[in-house]
């Protein structure tokens, strides 16, 4: 009775558009004229209102908030392989993504801003609510995923996280459950490096994130997480295997918080400006900006022409979005916490209404 | 003496005590590299060196599991949950585990642990940042409950934690960590846990709060003397579990009135509780029904509502004059 390899397993890395905006002609996908300039617009609609927001921030309009710069490829990347009637379970950078799912810019900017009102879309977008416990969302996604599954439906679900959110029990149990009922549901990593302060490889001993999903029996797939295209044909595979009944898959994306943790942090207490460069130079708005010159389908002008018209769609979405907040009514805290306000709480509404009304508006507060 | 904030004062505490005993031991996410997210824990990477000070990974569940082992094996963990909402991540293993090893083994083993945390809201957080769960705390028996209110009390409570022989939940209000200066005194002091502290008295009216909200019910009690002719008398609670019921029945044998003020939900809160001990020990002492100003019973709002849920010097003066008027 010999000592012998029992099992062995095997991680691959996708890569096909690489930073310097070559592409790797036999893997690469074939997607419509109009989705290649469409992710365009919604990556360069999230760099520019992240932006925006900073100095919203500063001016003090805006709350805390999570930047998504550098990460702007990889949420919508994966999102590209799901029907309109599939479920998104996002974290909380996945802007871009949100975006070409269609999600109007005020939402972001509304709950960033400190109002519930910001988690408040259409259902038909099937986008759960935007979430802040890191890690918490797998299981809702490994249970919606669930739902489809014991109602006979093909649709999936995808559930984004971070490279943090891989050390919560939450997401070892997600893992567990979706592999155990074989749920039609594909995880999403954006490993950005960073939580917080502390680095990747202080997160996990693993050598990659993806082999996590090994444990748990199912696929594992490591991508270059700035290339929209290695996101896209990934998650591809994933979505078709889980809609086919195959279980779960985990796909870790590589890529780079560029900015501070939340405009509360100063990454330069963590990591050194060098690091940042090196990151900054895989950059994947550059790559996509290349990869659509090379096929002719963009141009200096066209991009000047598109920055233009985003500036003034964010614009109008800001002013909408302090109008909302200006004319908030603080008393709707009480109304959405049950179906029907119990007769106790509806005392504590008109007690506070006594307050309210003596002190100011959610706007007055907020430019306190 | 100096000035300092709370941030300073805990800091002061925490290499105080490394210092003093070297079975403590710092950990939690971002306390090490970068010492805290509100700094708190800053240099102590840089004196103590990284097997007693280090990042953990997000794992809350992992952070006082752990600090659980720690203690059981003879050490003195102080670890942090970045933000005590996160808590509820690790419910089972301070509530079902930490709380219980002594009770459950007869004294056999105990886990002297702190876990501090930041608290409390009014800062303009993001969702789950602000939350004031410290009832949730006292339905755990075996668990003691410290949230102090100024910078001074703050370094000598920690340190009275960090020597307890039981689990403490060091409750941290994150609204007056920088926003207050207190003089600390050069020389070590500590703070009994189970005392309360009255730090204004008078003779009409018992106000009884902990953590921020103490300063803005000395301002309440301040302007009801101006505009009530009335003495109030304020009692900052300190530690929510044991608690002091001896200082609170005392100052309303003489009162007669009460009024009690914390930003956590009403319904079973901290309040629910002080009235209840009071029925007990002194109802035919009172002159009017004790008043309760807090938070609504409603998740904590987003920030731009947040004004509304959170008690305000107004509501606090109206709950003091309906009492006196009664």
């Amino acid at each position: 009775m010999p000592r012998q390899p029992l099992v062995q397993f095997q991680v691959d890395y996708l890569q096909i558009l690489d930073e310097n905006g070559r592409v790797d002609a036999a893997l690469e996908p074939s997607l419509p004229q109009a989705t290649l300039l469409q992710i365009h617009r919604c990556m360069t609609l999230a760099r520019l209102l992240d932006r925006r927001m900073h100095i919203l921030q500063q001016q003090g309009r805006m709350g805390t908030f999570p930047s998504c710069y550098g990460q702007e490829a990889a949420g919508l990347g994966c999102v590209l392989a799901l029907r309109p009637d599939d479920w998104l379970v996002p974290a909380y950078r996945e802007t871009s993504a949100l975006f070409y799912r269609g999600l109007p810019m005020k939402n972001v900017l509304l709950f960033w801003m400190g109002l519930e009102e910001g988690n408040y879309w259409s259902p038909q977008l099937r986008v759960l609510s935007i979430p802040i416990l890191i890690g918490s969302q797998t299981l809702h996604a490994v249970g919606i995923a669930l739902a489809c599954q014991i109602r006979g439906s093909d649709e999936v679900t995808m559930v984004f996280f971070g490279d943090g959110a891989t050390s919560e029990g939450d997401f070892h149990e997600a893992c567990n459950l979706a592999g155990v009922y074989q749920a039609p549901v594909v995880f999403v990593c954006i490993n950005n490096q960073y939580a917080i302060s502390v680095p990747r490889c202080l997160q996990s001993h693993s050598e990659t994130l993806a082999q996590k999903a090994i444990a748990y029996g199912f696929p594992g797939i490591v991508v270059d997480g700035n290339d929209v295209l290695a996101c896209y044909v990934a998650a591809q595979e994933a979505v078709q295997r889980a809609r086919r009944g195959q279980g779960p898959t985990l796909i870790e994306c590589l890529t780079y918080r560029l900015g501070p943790h939340t405009t509360a942090d100063d990454p330069r207490r963590y990591r050194s400006e060098q690091e940042r460069l090196q990151w900054e130079a895989k950059d994947p708005l550059k790559r996509w900006r290349i990869y659509l010159e090379q096929r002719g389908l963009w141009s200096e002008s066209q991009q000047l022409e598109l920055e233009r018209e985003l500036l003034a769609e964010i614009d109008a979405a800001v002013r909408q979005a302090e109008y909302d907040l200006a004319h908030a009514d603080p008393l709707e805290m009480f109304d959405f916490v049950y179906a029907e306000l119990p007769p106790d709480l509806a005392a504590q509404r008109r007690e506070a209404a006594e307050h309210v009304a003596q002190t100011d508006t959610v706007s007055a507060s907020a430019r306190r | 003496m100096a000035l300092r904030n709370m941030v300073q004062a805990l800091n002061w505490a925490l290499r105080q005590e490394m210092a003093r005993d070297e079975r403590v031991v710092v950990f939690g996410e971002d306390v090490a590299r970068q010492g805290g997210v509100f700094r708190v824990t800053e240099g102590l990477l840089e004196q103590f060196g990284s097997k007693r000070v280090f990042d953990t990974p997000v794992s809350e569940a992992g952070i006082i599991g752990i600090s659980t082992g720690l203690a059981l094996a003879g050490m003195r963990p102080v670890c942090e949950i970045q933000f005590s909402g996160f808590m509820f991540n690790a419910f089972h293993q301070l509530g079902l585990m930490a709380a219980r090893y002594r009770s459950r083994s007869r004294g056999l083993y105990s886990v002297p642990m702190v876990v501090r945390a930041p608290w409390g809201g009014g800062v303009r957080a993001l969702e789950l940042h602000n939350e004031s769960e410290e009832a949730v705390y006292a339905q755990m028996p075996g668990v003691k409950v410290v949230i102090p209110s100024r910078p001074r009390r703050a370094r000598a409570l920690l340190v009275a934690s960090i020597r307890d022989p039981d689990p403490v939940v060091f409750l941290e209000p994150k609204r007056v960590y920088r926003s207050l200066r207190e003089e600390v005194p050069d020389e070590e002091e500590v703070f009994p846990i189970g005392k309360a502290e009255i730090v204004r008295s008078g003779r009409n009216l018992t106000l009884i709060t902990y953590g921020a909200f103490l300063q803005e019910c000395l301002q309440a009690a301040e302007l009801a003397e101006r505009d009530f002719g009335v003495t109030i008398e304020v009692i900052d609670l300190l530690t929510i579990v044991p608690m002091d019921t001896r200082t609170i029945v005392e100052s309303v044998k003489k009162t007669g009135r009460c009024v009690i003020v914390h930003e956590a939900p009403r319904s079973c809160g901290i309040a629910a509780e002080i009235i209840a001990r009071i029925n007990e020990q002194c109802l035919l002492y009172l002159h009017a029904p004790i008043a309760r100003v807090t938070g609504y019973d409603i998740p904590y709002p987003f920030f731009a509502r947040e004004h509304a849920y959170l008690p305000t010097i107004p509501r606090i003066l109206d709950a003091i004059r309906r009492t006196l008027e009664f």
